[in-house]
């Protein structure tokens, strides 16, 4: 009964981190896309500087009507938001965030081999819309997300792969636990191909092309309206939080800290996290869209060379120390 | 030399970050009053005085939005044995201000100052009609209308005023021996 409680305690914990994280990302990213434009962002939602302004969007979601075009696949069409946001909330529970067994939803042995293998469903979310909404726009969107997938997976597994020969384990707490601050020069090179590969994953600017709105009005996610629509954006926030949740645990050493690692641990993986979310926002505002071919050609000409020159360093490094 | 590969990235990153860390330049309109220029163009008021009906502003208006209705009336004559004079009265001046463009065409063109910019601009309707302003709407503009700015010292008008305050200034120190006799003489 005990078990189950606390079992229970954990799930509604990162249920609510998972509702409560893509919010706030998306609220800074309002306000710091805002600022970094010489604008203000919302300003009346809730009052103060518009704290409220993502419930009042909920809210306008709800309102709306839930259209599934005639033509469209119907149980796949419905079925695609879900399957887009559902693998965040499931890697978000391997996720550590603090040292012990009580910092994290649920210890996976396996860690990174389930945390990507997850992350990768969830574009198939996307897919799915794509080629359920039976719309041109939304098919070539899905298959740029599914060319995207293709291209970038690889380069962000041979950089996981990197950490994990470091650290000799593929426990998620256990590589962390492993965190020496050397590994930060050391693995740097494998951390920015993670980091980029996973904006890629993400679709986020400037790797969008797959949801490219000048063009393709809004990939896969055009034929949808209402909460379906919502739980999309929804992921893609989800998707930043653990993006960027990841690369602390993997690269920059959870809640390693210059000091108070014992009792405030969870505060660095926080403070690293949220710091990397600003990178993601500020790169969305800095960068313009990559072209199609140029997206494929930075994965497979920089990506992958770069994630296995990486791995080559760790072997050789790895067993120099040894 | 050649820019270091990755430069223009990082110049991209930077100029985000530094306007971040600048004063925004929204103005937050309904809630605080947007500073307008001097001569701004919000509406046209008429001072009603001034108008002699002679309609050069509806005749030289691009898209006629200027309604004008009037009547002669017969003045008796000033002096006796005169002769009866004639008058313009004005019975209705109005502004489409849904079809006005702002040209101020009827402002340039009008020979007795009797119309007149204001910078007010709130006067959004939800009707169109309402937006044809009568006279007596324009009228209530006409009290918004600010007192000409001051010319600043680099204006070509400045220039011209200087000329002619010298002038004027040449003139007085001509006729200046000329006012005490005149004194004398009352």
């Amino acid at each position: 009964m005990n078990d189950a409680l606390d079992v229970a305690l954990r799930l509604v914990i990162v249920f609510a981190v998972f509702l409560v994280l893509p919010l706030v990302i998306g609220q800074t990213e309002h306000k710091v896309m805002a600022h970094m434009q010489g604008r203000l962002g919302p300003m009346y939602a809730g009052g103060f500087h518009g704290w409220a302004q993502l419930v009042a969007d909920g809210v306008k979601f709800a309102q709306k009507e839930d259209i599934v075009p005639a033509d469209a696949d119907r149980r796949v069409f419905q079925l695609a938001p879900a399957i887009a946001l559902l693998p965040y909330l499931l890697v978000l529970v391997a996720i550590p965030i603090g040292p012990g067994e009580g910092a994290v939803g649920e210890v996976v042995d396996a860690g990174i081999f389930f945390v990507l293998a997850i992350m990768g469903i969830s574009v198939l979310g996307s897919l799915m819309a794509g080629w359920a909404s039976a719309n041109k726009f939304s098919l070539l969107g899905g298959l740029r997300t599914a060319a995207q997938l293709l291209a970038y997976e690889l380069p962000m597994l041979l950089a996981a792969a990197s950490v994990a020969m470091a650290a000799g384990t593929v426990s998620l707490p256990g590589i962390v636990d492993e965190f020496e601050w050397w590994w930060l020069p050391w693995q740097i090179v494998g951390a920015l191909v993670f980091f980029v590969a996973g904006l890629a994953e993400l679709q986020r600017p400037p790797f969008d092309m797959p949801v490219a709105d000048s063009e393709i009005i809004f990939g896969a996610y055009t034929e949808y309206t209402g909460l379906r629509f919502a739980l999309f954006l929804l992921a893609e926030y989800a998707g930043i939080v653990v993006l960027c949740g990841l690369t602390t645990v993997l690269f920059l050493g959870g809640w390693h800290g210059p000091w108070g690692a014992e009792g405030l641990g969870w505060v660095w993986t926080l403070l690293k996290t949220a710091v990397l979310a600003f990178v993601v926002i500020w790169l969305r505002v800095s960068y313009p869209r990559l072209r199609e071919d140029q997206l494929q050609k930075l994965a497979w000409t920089t990506l992958v060379p770069l994630a296995l020159a990486q791995i080559a360093l760790t072997g050789i490094v790895k067993v120099a120390i040894n | 030399m050649p820019p270091i590969p990755g430069s223009g990235l990082a110049k991209g990153l930077a100029v985000t970050l530094r306007t971040m860390t600048k004063k925004t330049v929204t103005e937050q309109y309904p809630d605080a009053q947007p500073e307008l220029p001097p001569r701004t163009r919000g509406v046209i008021g008429l001072f009603e005085e001034n108008c002699t009906v002679c309609m050069l502003c509806a005749r030289e208006c691009p898209d006629w939005c200027i309604y004008i209705d009037s009547h002669k009336e017969t003045v008796p004559p000033a002096a006796p044995g005169g002769r009866e004079r004639s008058r313009n009265v004005l019975d209705r001046f109005a502004i489409d201000f849904s079809l006005c463009m702002y040209c101020g065409i009827c402002i340039e063109v009008c020979p007795f100052d009797a119309l007149f910019w204001s910078p007010e601009f709130e006067y959004a309707e939800t009707d169109i009609h309402e937006l044809t302003h009568e006279r007596d709407k324009l009228r209530e503009w006409m009290w918004t209308v600010p007192a000409p700015p001051a010319l600043g010292p680099r204006r070509r008008g400045a220039e011209g005023t200087r000329r002619a305050r010298k002038a004027a200034e040449k003139l007085a120190a001509a006729q200046e021996p000329e006012p005490e006799p005149r004194e004398g003489e009352s």
